[in-house]
């Protein structure tokens, strides 16, 4: 059994926050890149996405879709980490208080 | 030859739209019906605050995450970027893309931490270490604003679109939205609020799935047949890049409105109260972000779907915004009973975002000001829940007359707007509350309205209300959204004012804070 602060100080405590804040800040920065690059490859390089995949069918409709899909993505892969090892040491933890 | 010519300036437009077909009018009644049953059920179980305002947080994360996609997919977004892919081809698609990618952020920044430390609103979450008072004005301010200019944009939507769709005259059309969503609203609270949104959702997803798979086996269900039909139709630039996005500044900045918006628009942070716990909270996310991705994905096949089997001719000659292109292409592949169900479902998701709004607004005036201001936190349960019902009913009205008064305007601004002013004045706050363990109440106050009322003004000297609407030669300011300057200003002036002073209670309630923040212990 642990008193607030001993929680607040113990090492298991300081690890999981510092992970959690890890993992949302490294996730959030690839999506900015996802995302800010799609939009300034449009700003700044129209024929790339203009140029032709199929017969008619331009680079820039895939990948308009896999920004969407790989939005996606990087928001299933953090529940998926979140469910494991994190919310393990979450319910360890909170039985340490009580 | 000259019979074409004429043929081709104006096409013949054979659509039942405008008329009250019978069709539509049962689907309709259907619809109301089956919301107002589910009112009438879930108003038995709305007797307590938690039960009006958070379902008593009983809803699992599947239907939170219908909830959430159906707050988001509003009849703005579906007809819009239908319209916008019919009308102007690749560009409609990137707004797709910019409406979606904020569902990821919000879940690595916000949901969690909002779930464990918020009781009803997000003011729960900015005032939790604070001063009460006057954090709790300033969120309120924030957060009534954002949906004030959402209600507006929805509202004045809504009577377009009904009065287009069903020929019911405009005044009237904001009345039946008004009364019907408030039946929903006061009688039924969240409970009934959530379940209208997920059959909303459901039936929009169902409609636009439809549509879609009509439209891709008039091309052997290949996406590359329907390319190539918009190709030769309409010609290969609608396939490419156009002048959505010229300057990268400008592009930068309304990409940061819509991604980070989302993390201050109340009504869809409300929704996080109604799920039992943060692990709920997180999966709602990952649904509400998968259904929300896939209608993104599949509305562009409808945009150009319209645009090569109705045309770009007549889908302008019925509104020149491309808004009817869905209904349109409905009726063009499902005849006038399939339109009637197109259009009935555009009604109810209408009256859905409407009702989500004006419980977020009336949570706003009852939670945060009347309960923790006026009150300071001391009322009785059926106190509080009176109030927040008196709340609701202003909040219906105000959002029926400003339909009115707002008649004929063009609103598009103003979703972009409330997203200016909920990255701007709502999620910095929100951000730094949770994060950061120096910001102090003044802190709070300065970025909230420094940010609410920076974008709001930048917005009105911006080219989107000063040149396009007051018909000024030249905008004062260059960006059309000003997300970039009024959200870094909000986070500038929050963390300088909090540095400038320190507040001892809110430092050592931080401490104490974490424990309800990550590991739940505490939380409502």
């Amino acid at each position: 059994m642990k008193s607030t602060s001993e929680m607040l100080a113990s090492q298991e405590f300081r690890d999981l926050v510092r992970r959690k804040w890890t993992v949302s800040i490294v996730l959030t920065i690839l999506l900015f890149i996802l995302y800010y690059g799609f939009i300034l490859l449009i700003a700044v390089n129209k024929p790339f996405l203009a140029q032709k995949i199929g017969e008619f069918t331009t680079l820039g409709i895939p990948l308009g879709v896999a920004v969407i899909v790989l939005a996606w993505v990087l928001t299933a892969a953090y529940v998926v980490w979140a469910n494991g090892a994190p919310d393990a040491a979450v319910k360890s933890l909170r039985d340490q208080v009580k | 030859m000259q019979a074409a010519a004429a043929a081709s300036a104006a096409p013949p437009v054979q659509t039942s739209l405008g008329t009250p077909t019978a069709s539509a009018i049962i689907f309709f009644f259907l619809i109301v019906a089956v919301t107002l049953y589910i009112t009438y059920w879930a108003a038995k179980r709305t007797r307590s605050t938690k039960e009006f305002y958070a379902a008593g947080r009983s809803i699992s994360a599947l239907q939170n995450g219908l909830a959430l996609a159906g707050d988001y997919m509003s009849a703005a977004s579906f007809l819009g970027i239908a319209g916008l892919v019919a009308l102007k081809g690749y560009d409609g698609m990137i707004y797709a893309t910019g409406w979606l990618v904020g569902w990821p952020a919000l879940m690595f920044l916000i949901a969690e931490p909002l779930r464990n430390l918020g009781k009803y609103t997000f003011a729960d979450v900015v005032a939790f270490r604070l001063r009460q008072t006057p954090v709790r004005i300033a969120s309120a301010i924030g957060g009534i604003l954002t949906v004030l200019l959402y209600t507006i944009a929805q509202m004045v939507g809504a009577g377009a679109l009904i009065k287009l769709m069903f020929g019911i005259p405009y005044e009237a059309a904001e009345l039946i939205v008004g009364a019907v969503m408030l039946m929903y609203v006061l009688f039924g609270g969240m409970i009934a609020t959530t379940w209208v949104q997920i059959v909303k959702a459901v039936l929009l997803l169902f409609g636009v799935t439809l549509l879609t798979i009509l439209v891709l086996a008039k091309f052997g269900f290949s996406p590359a047949g329907l390319y190539a039909a918009v190709s030769s139709k309409i010609g290969q630039t609608a396939l490419e890049p156009g002048g959505l996005i010229t300057s990268p500044l400008d592009a930068v900045s309304l990409g940061l409105a819509l991604m980070l918006g989302l993390l201050g628009l109340p009504h869809i942070l409300m929704r996080f109260y109604t799920v039992p716990d943060a692990k709920a909270a997180r999966k709602s996310v990952l649904y509400a972000t998968g259904l929300i991705g896939y209608f993104y994905i599949i509305v562009p096949i409808v945009g150009f779907g319209a645009s090569v089997l109705v045309g770009r001719d007549v889908i302008t000659n019925i509104d020149k915004g491309g808004n009817m292109a869905a209904p349109l292409l409905a009726e063009t592949l499902g005849g006038t009973p399939f339109l009637g169900f197109i259009a009935a479902v555009a009604f109810a998701t209408i009256l859905a975002v409407v009702a989500g709004l004006t419980l977020a607004g009336a949570s706003a005036l009852s939670h945060d000001i009347y309960l923790n201001v006026v009150k300071h936190g001391q009322a009785t349960e059926q106190e509080q829940v009176r109030v927040a019902k008196m709340s609701t009913v202003v909040f219906g009205i105000l959002a029926i007359l400003l339909g009115i008064l707002f008649k004929g305007q063009n609103v598009a601004f103003m979703v972009g707007l409330a997203f200016a002013v909920a990255c701007s004045a709502n999620f910095p706050a929100l951000l730094m509350s949770i994060v950061w363990k120096r910001f102090t109440t003044a802190g709070a106050v300065w970025s909230i309205l420094v940010g609410a009322f920076l974008s709001v003004f930048l917005i009105i000297i911006s080219p989107t209300i000063w040149v396009d609407i007051l018909h000024k030669e030249h905008a004062l300011f260059p960006l059309k959204n000003p997300a970039i300057v009024s959200m870094t200003a909000a986070f500038l002036v929050g963390i300088v004012v909090s540095l400038l002073g320190r507040e001892p209670t809110a430092e050592a309630k931080f401490e104490d804070e974490k424990l309800r923040t990550y590991l739940a212990i505490g939380a409502e």
